[in-house]
């Protein structure tokens, strides 16, 4: 138990996946101007999260470990992120449309969205079983959330300011991502000494 | 006169990571040392030019609908090949480059090369084109890696630097830094380039998710005008 949280807090916090790993930075700095997209887009990616493991947890443990098929990883994985990510948007469209109607245009900005195949492919090279990978994944999506919410605050912060021309747009939202990164960092060693 | 065009803008004018500001997760990750960044820019650019060549080969034969799944497939068949090749003949690098050699898979300039080039040229133009644009991943790489390494840790490609080798800032090698050193330099080339900075702030051109992700932002800007 202690180890699943510790999984769960650290990939939140010390490991986030936008801020410290660099995963999923595309829709980071595209899709967090405003905060309601924000959250939309990060509830999203953890569903996807969520889903995608679960599918590619047993594929890589029953299917390619077995039959020595290690190396098909990449290529199994983005096209079974791809299919479930039809999948549900179809299954949403028909059975939850309101659900379909909030987060339906984000599902297509995930299937190649870095987050998304790398936690499957982490989960893989981490040796989890298949509740800690769920548990990371679900922390990772979390991580993604909180690294979104606190980053459209910070945006719209800085819009209204008088910024210098050649720093308009992305720069100074790259640099206020440096100082939201930095905040991030103070939480290095504080999970492995809450359970010390 | 028109391949030597092709080649050039990719490095300069089109540069794909400070122009147009695609792949931007290797880019942040892979540039903490110079080789590391020489890597993982080889890397891709040999994925780009064979990506380029055989989905311009196959731009006939592949159905408009299901374009988009065919190109991944190919892309991550080719993926699959370099990071078998790296693991092979590389593996210190396969080891530093960990998870982001096979995520070159959704870099999002190859996908984007072949959507905007590969479907609609012909087979030399494409691969001089992915070459150009690979070329000018790596240098832009090589150039933010060059910093981050020189100042962060001292060193240039492992060898020490006497006087900045005990004055290091070593945030820049830490993920802060990252995003702090290309804020900065895209805010030089918007400088330098006589081009004006962009209107949207996420240059999006080129990526296949373009439209869906304009929507997100063009909606907000609607909103925002409204509420003005």
């Amino acid at each position: 138990m202690t180890k699943l949280i510790i999984i769960l807090l650290s990939a939140v916090f010390i490991n986030n996946y936008v801020l410290s790993k660099f995963l999923g930075i595309c829709p980071f700095l595209g899709v967090s101007k405003k905060l309601n997209n924000a959250v939309g887009m990060s509830i999203a990616v953890i569903f996807v999260m969520l889903i995608a493991t679960a599918a590619t947890w047993p594929i890589q443990h029953y299917l390619l470990d077995p039959h020595d098929l290690g190396y098909l990883q990449t290529i199994v994985f983005i096209l079974v992120i791809a299919a479930l990510v039809q999948l549900v948007e179809i299954v949403l469209k028909r059975y939850i449309p309101s659900l379909h109607r909030s987060l339906g245009v984000y599902l297509p900005l995930i299937t190649t969205n870095c987050a998304v195949l790398g936690v499957t492919i982490l989960n893989n090279s981490e040796n989890y079983t298949f509740i800690e990978a769920m548990v990371n994944s679900l922390g990772s999506g979390l991580g993604f959330l909180i690294a979104m919410v606190m980053f459209s605050g910070v945006r719209s912060a800085i819009e209204g300011n008088d910024i210098p021309e050649s720093f308009r747009g992305l720069p100074v939202t790259l640099v206020a991502a440096a100082i939201t990164s930095l905040s991030f960092m103070g939480f290095g060693g504080v999970i492995e000494n809450l359970f010390a | 006169m028109r391949t030597v065009r092709n080649f050039t803008k990719g490095i300069i004018r089109e540069n794909p990571v400070l122009v147009l500001v695609l792949g931007t997760c290797p880019t942040l990750a892979t540039s903490t040392s110079v080789i590391n960044a020489l890597g993982m820019g080889a890397a891709a650019t040999i994925v780009l030019v064979l990506s380029n060549i055989v989905i311009s080969a196959l731009r006939k034969v592949i159905p408009d609908k299901v374009r988009i799944p065919c190109y991944i497939v190919l892309i991550a068949g080719l993926v699959t090949a370099v990071q078998m090749l790296v693991k092979a003949y590389a593996p210190t690098l396969d080891e530093s480059l960990g998870i982001y050699l096979p995520l070159i898979v959704v870099n999002c300039i190859i996908l984007g090369r072949a959507e905007m080039f590969a479907s609609k040229n012909k087979v030399f133009a494409s691969a001089v084109d992915g070459f150009g644009m690979g070329t000018g991943f790596t240098l832009a790489l090589f150039l933010m890696a060059a910093i981050r390494e020189v100042f962060g840790n001292g060193t240039f490609c492992g060898i020490e630097i006497p006087v900045l080798a005990e004055n290091k800032i070593s945030i820049l090698t830490m993920a802060p830094g990252g995003f702090m050193v290309f804020g900065l330099l895209i805010a030089v080339v918007n400088k330098i380039g006589r081009h004006k900075p962009q209107k949207t702030d996420f240059g999006c051109q080129g990526c296949p998710q373009a439209e869906v992700c304009s929507k997100i932002i063009c909606s907000d800007e609607k909103e925002a005008e409204g509420v003005d």
